[in-house]
């Protein structure tokens, strides 16, 4: 089996509160070399074998389900196999 | 009229949905999720809840849904379809109307009254007020901060598609959007709740109900 990541990031120009959220906790713990926070998802999908077929289908899956391109980028990578 | 008002695993608001449709002089009909069969009705109205717990995104998994399918269908056909909170996020992850709902940009749950103008009485759920009319329904969110990209925005605004506009915006919506309509005006998105607001011994008062009689002054105008 193999697996694809698919990460899915909030568009640079949308707001991203829970970024902020996180942004703003992280001097409180003592983290003070940080600037901008974004927070995104990342989906692992297990394929039987990456094919170019595989490859678009998961690219189908991102733009239609996994991601909400008015407000969304995404990005997908083959994982190295271990 | 017989309106549909769909129930998703997660609905909150259904009840006090179909509650205002009959107050407002049609009949209600419960549509479920999984059920692509729309039961004859005129008009839908997807209401208010945490269809599938949100997860995802909000309204993202509701949207493939049976019922959607036939939904979607429907309302390219001119089917008045109005989504409120929950529906409204629905309706935009099914690209029936344009933008997307997004997380507060101060990330508290609002709940309050909240007042509004109706900045478009032609639609097919605000041909009771009138334009300019200002209201004061509820509002309860957590996830509704309006968002499309500029050109949208400046599309909607000539294309007179802002149905709704906050007077005091409560969650960071782009220029003040509360709702919006499609270009056709049969489907209509808003966020705060005029099902909460259409008898006077709950909510703060009946500024709501026009949402629902607008489909029956229509059928008669």
């Amino acid at each position: 089996m193999a697996r694809v990541v698919v990460d899915v990031m909030p568009k640079p120009e949308i707001l991203d509160p829970q970024g902020k959220a996180v942004a703003g906790a992280l001097p409180r713990l003592g983290f003070t070399g940080f600037g901008e926070v974004r927070q995104g998802k990342r989906f692992e999908l297990e394929v039987a074998e990456v094919t170019d077929e595989v490859l678009a289908q998961v690219h189908e899956a991102a733009e239609k389900l996994l991601s909400n391109p008015v407000i969304e980028n995404f990005t997908v990578r083959v994982e190295d196999q271990a | 009229m017989k309106i549909g008002v769909v129930t998703f695993p997660g609905s909150l608001d259904d009840v006090d949905a179909q509650r205002a449709v009959r107050i407002g002089g049609n009949e209600a009909v419960a549509l479920w999720h999984g059920d692509e069969d729309l039961h004859g009705v005129d008009a839908i109205v997807l209401p208010g809840g945490f269809s599938y717990g949100d997860y995802l995104r909000c309204g993202a998994i509701s949207r493939f849904s049976p019922v959607m399918t036939s939904l979607v269908e429907a309302a390219g056909k001119g089917m008045p379809v109005l989504g409120i909170c929950n529906g409204f996020q629905v309706l935009c992850e099914s690209h029936l109307l344009p933008g997307a709902l997004i997380r507060n940009d101060h990330r508290k749950f609002v709940c309050r009254d909240q007042r509004l103008r109706i900045e478009n009485a032609s639609t097919a759920w605000t041909s009771a007020y009138e334009a300019g009319q200002e209201i004061t329904v509820v509002l309860k969110n957590g996830e509704g901060a309006y968002v499309a990209d500029e050109a949208t925005l400046d599309r909607l605004e000539g294309e007179g598609q802002v149905v709704a506009r906050y007077l005091g915006n409560p969650n960071g919506s782009q220029r003040d959007i509360a709702g919006v309509a499609n270009a056709a005006g049969n489907v209509v998105g808003l966020m705060p709740h005029p099902e909460h607001a259409v008898e006077d011994l709950t909510g703060p008062g009946t500024d709501g109900l026009g949402f629902f009689t607008s489909l029956v002054e229509r059928a008669f105008a």
